[in-house]
């Protein structure tokens, strides 16, 4: 479970000052015609929650630098663990990480190369971390793209139904399978998917995400990592679709009794179409947010199951580095990782704006 | 003049409350799925507490373990033993006390700090308010692994820093909680009454609005302990664990580390892992029926 999107509640950002904001509304804002212009509602809108965004990443930015740099302790010390060194050579060290400057110095230091894309050299690879990152986010994205889509697309399908026919057998035993499955730790989870269909059934691979020995050409590669994509994809999917099925059942039951459906229903249309093009465009609207909120565990959702599965993504890359330790790394994948979700945040409002009325005319 | 007669307002008050508690406990009975959960959570507790009496300490010892290594189960070793010889079952049973330790004090913790910034920042506004607002949203956005993970790397690994860094990252879901049930609470005609005779803030807050507000933390709060005991065997898992106890996550922590799935020990994997399974779903259909019981919203739905 906690492999799980983040929780819903953060999608309810509300607009609270919009009310205040109409009062204080100057006559710039109303053309010639003596009509509200309409684009500034949403500039005002944006500019907010634009605003609030950067506000959350300086916030990360500075309590990254104050986690790993300052609770942390000296670095030089883990670097320098087992062999003896001379001062001379720890100032030398000190100096090359920019240790010898003012505290200031080395905050403003940080924040400039974090924003220029600077983000320092591994101690473990002794390589731009820049690098390291653009070369493992792609298999992260497969893993946990493949796995949000199937979760969500499996959530909805049977949240709808369920929902539909609250109380039957499909909806019990959905519900029953859901909470089982979603209460399992996904470590675990996939230990035993490993231990299953890899080490008894020898269906699929144990781990990784290709075999030495594929011919290099596209399709042979494309059809290997397919292979060794199987099992973590099951294992991620498993573990987040009930979250996504018990939102869409209780946005189904919220609709149910409505009085727009009975009107369908009196038109004389079938219970599918009554269902279909009645009731879950309405009970998407709250959901399809959560799915933009969701989008920021793309980048980081997976760490459990990368690491089962030793699949060579961001989160195995962040979980090697805390043993290591590779601090640099770390405050990096951090930084990043926190971003993507405000990031995401910041989208499934704007998003929110487009797709309910009910916040533009307030 | 007896307080019973004249009904004296404790004396009412505690009728009042023994009422709505009776009433609370009908509707939480008449939930199926709540009872079972209940019964399940009941029978794993009862374990945990009896443990020690069951079990000698000892069974946990590295040096004196008698069995064979990762031997599957036999009359001697129900569910066969770890890569010392040690007995699964005991391990298992044994790691239930620290797994369940450290899910409830964390959500403790975490439901304590909540219900005050909850409390206060809906009752007092302003820029505390607006402050406090802000921060608990910042944290509910942060990736809570990866905030845990981060921290428990730079802090060392003890289990009352993990204790500290899961009550940290599941703060702010109750801090929202509380803040809009304190400004509906807010809203209502008695605590206009409250403040017209005078009632000072802390009277308002403890006597008027935590009444009001404590059920439905009452109910997060069993949905928080299975997300707390669920974080507490990954980080475990990952090796992030207080290396001096046994609990479930560091049982599996220790079976990836020395082979068991290449070894196909599934008695290994097993015992531990369904553990988790079965507390973190007992705790889910408690807190799934308290809800329903106390929050007016979902009343009405299975």
């Amino acid at each position: 479970m906690t492999d799980a999107p983040p929780p819903a509640d953060g999608a309810s950002t509300e607009a609270p000052s919009a009310g205040r904001a109409q009062s204080r509304r100057s006559p710039r804002d109303v053309n010639e015609h003596g009509e509200r212009r309409v684009s500034s509602g949403f500039g005002r809108y944006l500019l907010k929650h634009a605003g609030g965004a950067a506000v959350s990443l300086l916030l990360v930015l500075f309590s990254s630098f104050f986690i790993f740099r300052l609770i942390a302790g000296d670095p030089i010390d883990q670097l320098t663990k087992e062999r003896p060194v001379s001062p001379e050579q720890r100032a030398a060290m000190r100096a090359e990480l920019g240790l010898d400057q003012p505290l200031w110095q080395q905050f403003w230091d940080y924040i400039a190369g974090t924003l220029t894309m600077d983000l320092g050299e591994s101690f473990q690879y002794r390589r731009p971390i820049f690098d390291l990152i653009v070369e493992r986010l792609p298999a992260t994205l497969l893993l946990s793209g493949t796995g949000m889509v199937l979760a969500v697309v499996l959530g909805f399908w049977i949240g709808t139904r369920s929902g539909w026919k609250q109380g039957s057998r499909f909806d019990r035993g959905h519900v029953a399978t859901g909470l089982v499955l979603y209460s399992a730790p996904t470590f675990w989870l996939g230990m035993i998917v490993i231990l299953v269909f890899a080490r008894y059934l020898g269906l699929f691979p144990v781990n990784g995400m290709r075999s030495p020995s594929t011919p290099p050409d596209f399709w042979s590669q494309a059809v290997d990592i397919g292979y060794h994509l199987v099992l973590p994809v099951l294992t991620y999917t498993a573990v987040v679709y009930a979250g996504y099925l018990m939102i869409m059942r209780s946005s189904i039951l919220d609709e149910i009794g409505s009085d727009y459906l009975t009107t369908a229903r009196a038109k004389g249309l079938r219970d599918d179409e009554v269902r279909q093009k009645h009731a879950v465009p309405n009970a998407l609207l709250p959901t399809v947010t959560l799915v933009f909120l969701a989008l920021g565990s793309v980048v980081n959702g997976s760490i459990v199951t990368e690491t089962v599965f030793s699949w060579p993504g961001l989160g195995t890359l962040f979980v090697n580095s805390i043993f290591y330790p590779d601090r640099p790394v770390l405050q990096a994948l951090f930084v990043l990782f926190s971003s993507s979700t405000i990031l995401a945040v910041l989208c499934a409002e704007i998003l929110y704006w487009f797709i309910d009325p009910r916040i533009r005319r307030s | 003049m007896t307080a019973t007669n004249a009904l004296s307002p404790r004396a009412l008050r505690r009728a009042r409350r023994r009422q709505s508690l009776s009433r609370s406990w009908a509707a939480y009975r008449s939930q199926k799925t709540g009872m079972w959960g209940l019964v399940l959570l009941g029978a794993i507790v009862v374990l945990a507490i009896a443990t020690p009496v069951l079990i000698d300490a000892s069974a946990l010892s590295v040096t004196q373990a008698t069995g064979g290594r990762m031997a599957p189960p036999s009359a001697e070793y129900p569910l066969g033993t770890d890569e010392t010889g040690r007995s699964v079952l005991a391990l298992t049973l044994w790691g239930s006390r620290l797994s369940l330790v450290i899910g409830l004090t964390a959500t403790v913790v975490a439901i304590v700090i909540g219900t005050a910034v909850g409390v206060t920042s809906g009752h007092i506004g302003g820029w505390y308010g607006w402050i406090a607002l802000r921060l608990s949203d910042w944290f509910m956005v942060l990736p809570s692994l990866v905030v845990a993970i981060a921290l428990l790397a730079v802090l060392g690994r003890s289990m009352a820093t993990t204790i500290t860094v899961i009550a940290l990252v599941s703060w702010p879901g109750t801090t929202r909680l509380v803040r809009a049930q304190t400004l509906t609470v807010q809203s209502r005609p008695y605590l206009e009454r409250a403040k017209a005779l005078g009632a000072g803030h802390w009277h308002q807050m403890t006597k008027h609005i935590l009444p009001n507000v404590l059920p439905l933390v009452l109910a997060s709060a069993t949905l928080l302990v299975p997300s707390a005991i669920l974080m507490e065997s990954s980080l475990a898992w990952l090796g992030l664990g207080d290396p001096g106890v046994v609990s479930w996550g560091s049982i599996l922590n220790r079976a990836s580390e020395n082979g068991a799935v290449s070894a196909h020990a599934w008695w290994y994997l097993l015992p531990p892992g369904l553990a988790i399974l079965l507390v973190v779903l007992a705790f889910m259909l408690c807190g799934r029926a308290l809800e329903a019981v106390f929050n007016p919203r979902l009343r009405g739905e299975s």
